[in-house]
């Protein structure tokens, strides 16, 4: 919970900023899983394959969008003192939701998920969302919000699973990439595997930044330069 | 390694001969004679993963490494170390990734030499051991491929395609067929090196020499591995005595890679303790670890689990055995 209320600052955005702001900031400026290190368990756990992603990221979205929804829609009637417990109660109805669909529809994938479906109730980022934002704006934006944050967490877990599967299986969604001569790392498959793909993406997203500042700032000074030679 | 802002203390200083080049240099020329017996028993082979993984490890210290610590030699070990933990049929591609991923990974990462918590040879190993078991455990028997020339296995494997299956002699190593079959090997065998098993870890007797050397420089602590040979040898004596379906304590000692790790690789300076009762605890440490895998673990060999997990211990070992200022009085640490 400490975590969670350190980040709620961080993660709210001004009142008057552009809805086009609400949903863009989760896939990438504050991407749940590549900034703020948030859902890491699912992120490493079932992240084996593409497949096995995709549906753990879908059924994440849904829990996350519906949530965000009901908890906007109804903010205003939940007391403070009370408001994580009623927050999980929504969440955890939505997972159940969330469950038996996965279990209808894609058996297998379910099966191969475990626990980690019924795990979606603690996911930090969905807490977190609730707590940081949903609790306290408006429904539109609230979806928004929520929509960005679900397609940012995707769009990590689809990194990881494309990464492991492909190196750990030679396959992409299960379709043979390299022909049957590939022989598989299998280590990435394995939890070990998952640390250090985790690893890698998280080193690529700091350095893509570190860039950016650099170049950002050498813009500043230029322009700074340019001013002075002006005046 | 970067210049540490190091401090130097008050005069006098007193001058030793010893720099790191001299060390690690050292070490490479003790390691030579085990990559030529290496080569007598599993021909070119030999020679061909130990010249990947080094030059692997020796390329990416040149390439990520800060300028001008190719010199120091570490790399080089690094490689030669590692290709000598590795199966003479071993697709040359993998030795390559495991002498990458351990200089990168294992070293650079943490900041080079000096800085690195874990073996980076034994990471490199570990990481090939995870990502390719089947090539990892295919073990030619020495010196029954008819001709020395023959490669002991699909060396040229073209890069991320599995070894095709060549016709050369393989069996399970010693330790894999006391484990899953109860069938000893003779110790003579063991002790010379006639035996399966990686390229640096079938003759027992020359890896002693070679590191009994170090030792008699100094270049390595003889505590560490004394205290991992007194360890393995009461431990698997015992249980021998209890029972004898457990090997006993030569067995133990001879086969596998507990000499090479032993010898080498827990010795490695970065990453073994600085203190002398610390070496005690880590070699102690390791040696149980080695009895436990061996006999209760899935796995056959545990060598290289057993000095990994061990360097994850040694800045414990090293704050719980730092010795007493002379003439100070302990303090109370602040509650």
């Amino acid at each position: 919970m400490a975590e969670l209320s350190c980040h709620a600052s961080m993660m709210t955005t001004s009142k008057d900023a552009p809805p086009r702001e609400d949903l863009a900031k989760g896939l990438w400026r504050q991407n749940p899983v590549l900034v703020h290190l948030l859902g890491l368990c699912p992120t490493l756990a079932v992240t084996n394959s593409v497949a096995n992603s995709v549906v753990m990221g879908v059924a994440t979205f849904f829990v996350l969008v519906g949530s965000s929804f009901l908890v906007s829609t109804v903010r205003r009637w939940i007391p403070n003192e009370i408001r994580i417990a009623s927050y999980i109660l929504i969440i955890a109805t939505f997972v159940t939701v969330a469950e038996f669909g996965l279990q209808a529809l894609v058996p297998d994938i379910y099966k191969a998920l475990g626990p980690f479906v019924a795990l979606i109730v603690v996911n930090c980022i969905i807490l977190g969302r609730q707590e940081a934002f949903a609790g306290r704006n408006p429904v539109g934006r609230s979806v928004l919000d929520a929509v960005g944050m679900g397609a940012g967490f995707m769009l990590a877990l689809l990194i990881m699973g494309s990464v492991r599967e492909v190196l750990g299986s030679g396959t992409f969604l299960s379709v043979s990439l390299f022909g049957p001569r590939y022989e598989p790392w299998v280590i990435f498959v394995l939890p070990p595997g998952g640390f250090f793909t985790l690893a890698f993406v998280l080193l690529a997203v700091a350095w893509h930044k570190q860039r950016q500042t650099a170049r950002a700032r050498a813009r500043a000074t230029d322009e700074a330069v340019l001013v002075e030679r002006v005046a | 390694m970067s210049a540490p802002s190091l401090l130097v203390s008050a005069s006098p200083h007193l001058g030793a001969g010893d720099s790191t080049p001299t060390i690690m240099w050292n070490v490479v020329a003790s390691l030579l004679p085990i990559v030529a017996v290496a080569a007598w028993f599993f021909g070119p082979s030999a020679l061909l993963v130990t010249a990947a993984a080094t030059a692997a490890a020796v390329a990416t210290e040149r390439v990520l490494g800060h300028r001008g610590t190719l010199g120091d030699g570490s790399a080089v070990i690094t490689g030669l170390l590692l290709g000598l933990t590795l199966p003479a049929g071993l697709p040359l591609w993998m030795a390559v990734v495991g002498g990458v991923f351990g200089i990168a990974i294992g070293k650079l990462l943490f900041g080079g030499l000096g800085q690195n918590v874990f073996n980076p040879a034994l990471l490199g190993r570990a990481f090939l051991q995870a990502s390719f078991p089947v090539a990892m455990t295919t073990w030619p028997v020495p010196a029954a491929a008819g001709t020395w020339w023959a490669l002991r296995g699909d060396n040229f494997a073209f890069p991320f395609t599995s070894p095709r299956v060549v016709d050369a002699l393989t069996s399970a190593s010693p330790l894999g067929r006391m484990k899953f079959e109860q069938q000893p090997t003779a110790l003579l065998d063991l002790v010379l090196g006639t035996t399966t098993g990686s390229l640096g870890e079938t003759s027992g007797l020359l890896i002693l020499l070679c590191g009994g050397y170090l030792a008699l420089r100094n270049y390595l602590n003889w505590r560490i591995p004394a205290s991992i040979f007194a360890t393995v040898a009461v431990l698997a004596g015992g249980l021998h005595q209890l029972d004898p379906r457990y090997p006993g304590a030569l067995f133990m000692l001879f086969s596998g890679g507990l000499m090479l790790g032993a010898m080498y690789m827990a010795t490695d300076l970065v990453t073994s303790p600085v203190t002398n009762r610390g070496c005690w605890v880590f070699g102690a440490g390791v040696g149980l670890l080695v009895v436990v895998i061996r006999i209760w673990g899935g796995l056959a060999e545990g060598v290289m689990y057993a000095i990994l997990i061990m360097n994850a211990l040694v800045p414990y070992l090293n704050r719980w055995t730092q010795p007493r200022v002379f003439g100070a009085r302990p303090v109370e640490p602040a509650t």
